[in-house]
Parts: C-alpha cells; sequence; structure tokens
C-alpha cells in the first residue's frame, strides 16, 4: 500500500476526481489544446506535446480570451478527452466559469508542501467538496 | 454569499429554470473568489462565438426560458448575407451560424456582431459596473473608461446579463484596482503597430499584475490603446492598465498606485520590441492574403487602407473586418469602393476565428495583429506581422520585404 499524504484546498467548482497528475509550469488556455487526442498544442509550452487526458492537471492559471475555455474544454469533454480535476495557484473568471459550466473539479489554495512532493506521474484525488486533495506517495 | 431576496428568487427558480441556472453558476464564481454579495450591472457585453460550446450553453439558456435583463452587445460570428453566398461557409457552418443567431436573439441580447461595442455603442462612464467579457473589451472599459469589470468569461457575462448582477470581487473593489507594477515605456510608439507588440510582450515579465505605464504621449489614439489591451489580455489575462496622466484613474503615479510603493519598475525598450516581432513573425516574403480587423477595424483604420489604395490594385487578398456601424459609415464615405476597386473586402458581423476562412489554410498572409495570428493558428493560417501601412504594401507588392 502505498502511503497518503492529505492537503487541504478550496473549493471552486464541485465535485470529486483522481489521475495521474500532470504539472505544467506555464499557463493554459484550452483552445490550443488538441480536442481529439487532449494533446497539448501550444508551441513552446511547457506541456506541449503532452496530454491532458485523465489527468489531474495542475497548472498556474488560465489564459486566453474571454470565450476559448469553455470551448476547449466541451470538445475535449464531448471527446472524453478532458483532464479529470484541475488544481490552479490563481483562478481567473474565464477558467472559473468554464470549469463549473462543463462540471470539471477545480480547486486552489493548496498547501506549498504539496508542491514541493509532486511530481507528474503521481497520483492524485481531488475532492472540491470535502476541499481535500490526496497525494499518493 | 448573501443574496437579497430578489436574487434568492431568481435562484429559486421563480423566474425560470434558464435564468435559476444562470444564477446558480454566478453563486459558484462568487463563492470562488470568496465575494460577500451581488453588485447590480448596468451593462454588459457578451463575446459570442458561433462555437459549439458557446452554442450549447446559449440554447441551453435560452430554451429554459433565460431573457437578458440587461440586454448585451455581443462578438461577432461570420457575416450571413456574405459568406454562404460567396460559398465559403457550407450549409452545416451557415446551419451553425444562423443557430447562435436565433438563441441570442431569443435571449433578448443586442445582435450588434462586434468586438468594439466599447468604441460607439455600448460605453461606460466612470465608476460604472458593467460585466464585459472580450480581451480587447475588458481592458478598455476598465482602463480607458474607468468603468468596474472582471475579466469575464462569454458564459459569465451571459449570466451577468440574464441576472443584471455579477458576484462583487476584483476589479469591482476600488483596492484591487491599484498599478503594483510600473512599466517604463522607453521605445518608438509613433505608429499603433507598437502597442500590439507592447502588449504581447509584457504579461511574460509583469505576470498577474496591473501595469501602470510611463511614458505612454498623452494624444495616444483609440487605436493604440485597443491594440494594446487586446494584446495584454490575450498574450497573458492582463484585464487592466494604467497611463500616467491619461487614464482616468491615475492622473499621477501615486494615484495609480493609491498611495502604496509599486512592487518594482520594469523598462521596455525598443530592443524588447523588436525581439517580440521576430519571435511572432513568419519569415518575410512572399504572401496570399491580408487580414486586418482584430480588433474591428474603427473608422480611422478603414480610412487609412482606403487612402492608401486609391488608384492602385492589390496583388493579393485583402479582408477588413469591421462593425456593421463602421462598415455603413465606410459605404457612405465612399470607402467601400475605394477599397473593392483595389480589389479589397470590407465586411461585417465577422471574426479571423470563424470556420468561413478555410480556403486560407496552409497559407501565408500578412496582420497587424498578434492575436489574430495566435487563435489562427488553430486553423492553419499563418502570419507575418507588420504594422498596416506595411500589410497594406505587401498587399500590394505580393509580398513582405
Amino acid at each position: 500500500m502505498s502511503r497518503k499524504r492529505v492537503f487541504a484546498c478550496h473549493r471552486i467548482s464541485p465535485g470529486t476526481a483522481w489521475g495521474e497528475a500532470l504539472l505544467s509550469v506555464d499557463d493554459i488556455c484550452f483552445y490550443l489544446v488538441d480536442p481529439q487526442t487532449g494533446i497539448v498544442l501550444e508551441k513552446g509550452h511547457d506541456a506541449e506535446g503532452r496530454s491532458v487526458s485523465g489527468k489531474v492537471l495542475i497548472f498556474p492559471s488560465g489564459k486566453g480570451s474571454s470565450v476559448v475555455q469553455t470551448d476547449g474544454l466541451y470538445h475535449l469533454q464531448k471527446n472524453g478527452q478532458g483532464p479529470t480535476a484541475m488544481i490552479v495557484r490563481h483562478p481567473d473568471t474565464v477558467l472559473v466559469a468554464a470549469a463549473i459550466i462543463m462540471g470539471i473539479p477545480l480547486v486552489d489554495d493548496v498547501d506549498e508542501e504539496f508542491y514541493r512532493l509532486l511530481g507528474s506521474g503521481r497520483r492524485v484525488t481531488v475532492d472540491a467538496d470535502g476541499q481535500t486533495v490526496t497525494l499518493e506517495e | 454569499m448573501e443574496l437579497t431576496a430578489d436574487e434568492r428568487r431568481m435562484l429559486e427558480g421563480q423566474d425560470g429554470e434558464g435564468t435559476a441556472l444562470a444564477m446558480k453558476i454566478l453563486v459558484g464564481i462568487g463563492e470562488a473568489f470568496r465575494a460577500r454579495r451581488f453588485a447590480g450591472i448596468s451593462r454588459a457585453h457578451v463575446a459570442l462565438s458561433n462555437q459549439e460550446g458557446d452554442l450549447w450553453f446559449a440554447e441551453k439558456l435560452a430554451a429554459q426560458g433565460a431573457r437578458c435583463r440587461v440586454p448585451p452587445t455581443v462578438n461577432p460570428g461570420f457575416c450571413l448575407a456574405v459568406f454562404p453566398a460567396e460559398g465559403m461557409a457550407t450549409p452545416e457552418e451557415t446551419a451553425m451560424m444562423q443557430r447562435t443567431f436565433q438563441a441570442y436573439r431569443t435571449l433578448g441580447a443586442r445582435l450588434s456582431f462586434s468586438c468594439t461595442p466599447y468604441l460607439f455603442d455600448n460605453i461606460p462612464r466612470l465608476g460604472e459596473i458593467v460585466a464585459f467579457s472580450e480581451s480587447s473589451a475588458t481592458p478598455y472599459v476598465n482602463s480607458v473608461w474607468g468603468a468596474r469589470s472582471n475579466r469575464e468569461a462569454a458564459q459569465s457575462a451571459l449570466c451577468a446579463a440574464v441576472t443584471g448582477v455579477t458576484p462583487e470581487y476584483g476589479l469591482l473593489q476600488a483596492a484591487n484596482r491599484k498599478a503594483t507594477v510600473v512599466v517604463e515605456v522607453d521605445a518608438d510608439l509613433a505608429d499603433d503597430f507598437a502597442y500590439q507588440l507592447l502588449g504581447w510582450v509584457l504579461p511574460k515579465k509583469i505576470a498577474h499584475r496591473i501595469p501602470a505605464f510611463v511614458g505612454i504621449p498623452g494624444d495616444v489614439s483609440p487605436e493604440a490603446l485597443m491594440n494594446l489591451g487586446a494584446q495584454l489580455n490575450t498574450s497573458g489575462a492582463v484585464p487592466m492598465y494604467h497611463i500616467i496622466g491619461v487614464t482616468p484613474e491615475a492622473p499621477t503615479l501615486e494615484a495609480a498606485c493609491q498611495g502604496q510603493a509599486p512592487e518594482t519598475t520594469i523598462r521596455i525598450r525598443q530592443g524588447d520590441l523588436d525581439a517580440q516581432l521576430e519571435e511572432l513573425s513568419a519569415s518575410p516574403g512572399p504572401i496570399d492574403f491580408v487580414m486586418f480587423g482584430c480588433p474591428h477595424f474603427t473608422i480611422r483604420q478603414v480610412e487609412r487602407v482606403a487612402q492608401r489604395l486609391r488608384g492602385q490594385r492589390l496583388k493579393t487578398e485583402m479582408w477588413i473586418l469591421t462593425s456593421a456601424y463602421t462598415l455603413n459609415l465606410a459605404r457612405r464615405m465612399g470607402l467601400q469602393e475605394a477599397i473593392e476597386a483595389a480589389g479589397g473586402r470590407i465586411v461585417a458581423d465577422t471574426c479571423v476565428d470563424q470556420p468561413c476562412w478555410k480556403h486560407l489554410a496552409g497559407k501565408t498572409g500578412a496582420t497587424d495583429s498578434p492575436k489574430c495570428a495566435y487563435y489562427c493558428h488553430r486553423r492553419d493560417l499563418r502570419f507575418v506581422l507588420r504594422s498596416l501601412d506595411g500589410c497594406v504594401r505587401a498587399a500590394l507588392k505580393g509580398r513582405v520585404e
């Protein structure tokens, strides 16, 4: 059995989900993610060439103009290629609205210790309703 | 959140399911940002996009009976009078645009189909609380007009238009509107194109902070400010800026920073703008088309293009996207005739990021807008970036030198 560490967080969009962690140091625009595969297309992006599909996506903030996040996530969800949950440091209205409307759990305000222990590929559970993030070691 | 009796009534569905859904989403956003209450809005602008996600949500609200308490102006899709007849939009694409048109009409939106309402038909006063989505619009109303809007999603702005309220947080609160980084601009700003590059280069250096610009002249044009905000808020997420001595909340640097010391001062030099242009632009050489109007061209920009085209013939396609308001002026003033005589086109109600441009896929064009190049990457349109005059010269020669 792997050891689990539980961290407090703040709920933004409700729900519970888990998946492998995908960490991006760059902000994400879901419009520049391939809706068929979930692969980040944006040139020079920290996550370029990696897929968000089925992942718990951990990134600083959303970016891009006011329509693109909802449409990007809509297509990913419709094709079953969206992230299972998202963790951000700086929530922005465009991303928050998109996550709530598309029903993807989203939290912020996770303890810094979580970020120190985290690496891409680790399994993470986001319980937005219980306001916890669990990292399996 | 504390809700008034009217807000609770909407949430509980007494104004119908669609209004209740809009209210539920706004409460979710309010709780996410720890807002304590709602504020009434007097204006809204919805970044309609005619994309599947946008249509899905607008139709859902409309079908559930939602109607806008505050009729919003809306962004462009593509012009139904032009593109289907010319074979540039398929019957499926046309049907989708017709559905978008109908959904927003049912919702009670003002069908203005322009991304620049802040220049002519939806202009707030200083301090007015509004909900403006669209990346060029939010910075303009906050910064130039001094109205108060968060960086709304198209959907959150539509929810605000339906309910007439928005959660009170972020830029609605005076303390959050202060500049925390000073940006000294030491570059040639004579051409409005410089502001496109300035807006694109800055977010990487200042992240999510509100900048106060020093060194931007008092006679800066509305087009330059439109460009600056559009790029700041596309390259990054910067929904507000101050310009000392120009914008209404920044008579002095001290006022812009609300009496506090800025966290840092950075300097943008000509070399930063030149390097940004080099990074964003495709290599000079032959081009197939020129795309103008992201954001929609103003009458001043249309006049400038028309003057430079008179008596000449374009070697490439040229498209100028604008508002119905500006197109009407251009028609009355003979500018449309001049542009068409040279082989160019000027159309209203249309965005660069629409399916009607598929004949340009795989081709290289010229544009003055980094935002245009960034979003059209998805549709496989490549761009050399140049100033408005540089793009016109390129269209006349068929190449960018």
